[in-house]
């Protein structure tokens, strides 16, 4: 089916200026009006303006830039630029997120998840800190920048020990990250309460009267109840 | 309003609609005047009777009464570093059917509100394509378009109630959600113009605010419901919610719903950006994380009674209602229970049940004054019966911090407060 004619089909209105368009003399009688490389809608975009924002980057590499980057070449520009949030170790200031460390803790009570101890994947290091960061001047990093930020992410968390190491294009995918095998796809419908499609109970459900186990007025963090100074079991970044 | 005024709101409030320890007695004495000379508002003309008001030209664009003033999105300061990357939180407790007011939908950016002059906003596509396009506006406003009501949650809502209950009122709990008619086209319409190569597999989105916002969307979703759209209730999009041009992936979870649409990328893996990486992957108590989980579950909330709206009127006839949602589809049934979960009554839903959409429940029923324990369980067309919080806790421990449909519990004390709690 032409392209044409998928979109006749989802409004009458397109079918009406196709029935015009066959019927101009002017117009050849055919339902494909347009070729490739010419689309009725919008333009092409130039391989400039795809360079420009297409800078994403994949686990195999695929978007990487040319370039590279040393671990103490990383640590000056850590320090100037991402050590007042993140802290000098990566430990983070306040509630800004903690990049480094937390190794071993995902089964914990608390459970601290840094680049080192629950990223899967180098790559995101890469792309996130090359698309977002710093908070509030993002874009402003060149792409050896980034590469020497990531060697340092990677020396802040133990996964290089040399203060020489050098990531680049070439060596990049050769990194893997510890928590990489630990990811597993969505298989929340096995879960019991959903696998069991039997109706649920309606009557006498439970035995006895219900019994408060927790108040949320006793903790007392809603902004409406007045701060109280109480810490906050847990928040979201 | 000043932070002050907001912290001052319950009490005012409480006090317009009757108060909670003096309503017993407000209710004497007015019914002592009525009994003598009849209520002043009836007996005596009042301004509004007497005075005009402003003509038409006075407000070019509405705004809610005066006095519904506290009707208004809040935020909680301590659950983020920085209000710039943060959420806030929809007044579920004072809205009802099923459309958010534009003006209070929740707010969840991560790098600020960008604001865009849409004259210089441009969607790309690119990757697996035969052709690389840009569009303008004017542009995609050329495509066939459509008008689709949808809820959009969070994937964090009610995060903060994993590990028990923790804020006080359905606007905390649950506020990270909304359901307003979107106005677009859909994204097949636009991939297929670009040409979608046989390889492709994946879509990526990317925002145009400086958090460039990214997410992998499998291209079988991206082909079958998701729109691109420039229109919310009726009107273009408000900035906070991605002016001039955002994603729609219908019952996926709100993170994937990308605003500021700038990008559109085909290919055939996903990129495992940071938001499905370290962020929106869901930690298990064995160390594992789910990842990918896009469906947002079958969940329901009571928001009225609720903590920020307790029962003022005494004994006798009350409405309870709530709204109940699904990523599966429509709700088919939700039910209520007043004792804890004991016992279970079928609601009635009211308004349109459309797919993928909140859903309006009311429960009428007489309180004799007596303690309660609010309950709501949602069924959807699919079969699925929203699970309780232990349910959830035990297949998957306390620090999944995303995808917490649990069973929400209400206290009702015998003088009508109402407390977020968690029961046996």
């Amino acid at each position: 089916m032409s392209r044409f004619r998928k979109w006749g089909l989802a409004g009458s209105a397109f079918v009406a200026i196709a029935s015009f368009a066959i019927a101009s003399p002017n117009q050849p009688a055919k339902t494909e009006p347009t070729e490739r490389g010419k689309p009725r809608v919008g333009r092409v975009a130039t391989p400039d303006e795809v360079r420009a924002w297409d800078i994403d980057v994949r686990p195999d590499g695929l978007g990487l830039p040319a370039g590279r980057g040393t671990v103490s070449a990383g640590q000056a520009i850590y320090d100037a630029q991402c050590a007042s949030c993140h802290g000098d170790f990566g430990e983070a200031i306040g509630r800004w997120p903690v990049l480094a460390g937390g190794q071993g803790t995902l089964e914990a009570d608390r459970p601290e998840k840094t680049i080192g101890s629950y990223w899967p994947y180098l790559s995101t290091v890469y792309d996130y800190v090359r698309r977002a960061m710093p908070f509030g001047n993002a874009r402003s990093l060149s792409d050896d920048d980034v590469y020497a930020l990531t060697a340092y992410l990677l020396y802040l968390n133990d996964i290089v020990d040399d203060e020489n190491f050098e990531l680049s294009k070439e060596t990049f995918t050769s990194v893997k990250l510890p928590n990489e095998p630990n990811f597993i796809d969505d298989d929340r419908v096995r879960e019991p309460y959903y696998a069991d499609k039997s109706p649920p109970c309606m009557n006498d459900c439970k035995p006895g009267k219900a019994a408060i186990k927790m108040h949320a007025a006793v903790l007392d963090v809603t902004p409406e109840a007045g701060d109280k100074g109480e810490t906050p079991k847990s928040g979201i970044e | 309003m000043t932070l002050d005024q907001a912290r001052s709101v319950p009490s005012r409030r409480a006090l317009l609609k009757g108060g909670l320890l003096g309503a017993a007695a407000a209710a004497v004495g007015a019914s002592s005047a009525r009994a003598a000379s009849g209520e002043s508002v009836i007996t005596e003309v009042q301004d509004w009777n007497r005075y005009p008001g402003d003509g038409v030209d006075a407000r070019p664009y509405g705004k809610p009464s005066q006095f519904e003033a506290d009707v208004v999105r809040r935020n909680v300061p301590w659950l983020t570093s920085d209000p710039i990357s943060s959420v806030n939180f929809t007044p579920l407790h004072e809205l009802d059917g099923i459309i958010t007011p534009s003006g209070l939908c929740f707010e969840r950016h991560h790098a600020g509100i960008a604001e865009i002059e849409p004259g210089s906003h441009r969607l790309m596509i690119n990757g697996l394509v035969d052709q690389p396009l840009v569009f303008t506006m004017a542009d995609l406003k050329r495509f066939p378009r459509e008008n689709r009501v949808y809820f959009l949650e969070c994937a964090a809502n009610s995060g903060m109630e994993w590990r028990g209950a923790q804020l006080n009122g359905c606007q905390f709990t649950h506020g990270m959600v909304h359901c307003v008619m979107y106005t677009g086209v859909r994204l097949k319409h636009l991939l297929d113009e670009a040409g979608v190569k046989s390889s492709a597999k994946w879509l990526l989105a990317e925002g145009a605010d400086a958090s460039a916002m990214t997410r992998s969307i499998p291209l079988e979703k991206a082909l079958d419901d998701c729109m691109v759209a420039f229109g919310m209730n009726g009107e273009a999009l408000r900035p906070e919610q991605g002016y001039p041009l955002r994603l729609v992936v219908p019952g996926w979870e709100g993170n994937m719903w990308v605003k500021w649409l700038r990008r559109l990328e085909i290919g055939d893996q996903p990129w495992e950006q940071r938001e499905e990486t370290s962020k929106y992957t869901d930690l298990l108590a064995n160390g594992k994380a789910r990842r990918f989980t896009w469906v947002m579950d079958v969940k329901s909330v009571i928001t009225n009674p609720s903590p920020q709206a307790p029962i003022t009127h005494g004994k006798g006839p009350l409405v309870l209602t709530g709204l109940a949602w699904s990523g599966n589809g429509t709700i088919s049934r939700v039910d209520v229970s007043i004792d804890g979960g004991r016992n279970w009554k079928t609601a009635r839903i009211d308004g349109p049940s459309l797919p993928l959409a909140l859903h309006r429940f009311y429960y009428e029923f007489d309180w004799d004054g007596s303690e309660l324990f609010l309950q709501s369980r949602a069924v959807d067309e699919k079969g699925f019966v929203q699970p309780t919080k232990d349910q959830l806790r035990s297949a998957r421990g306390p620090n999944s911090i995303y995808h917490n449909n649990g069973i929400q519990t209400w206290y009702v004390g015998t003088n009508g407060v109402i407390e977020n709690v968690e029961i046996s």
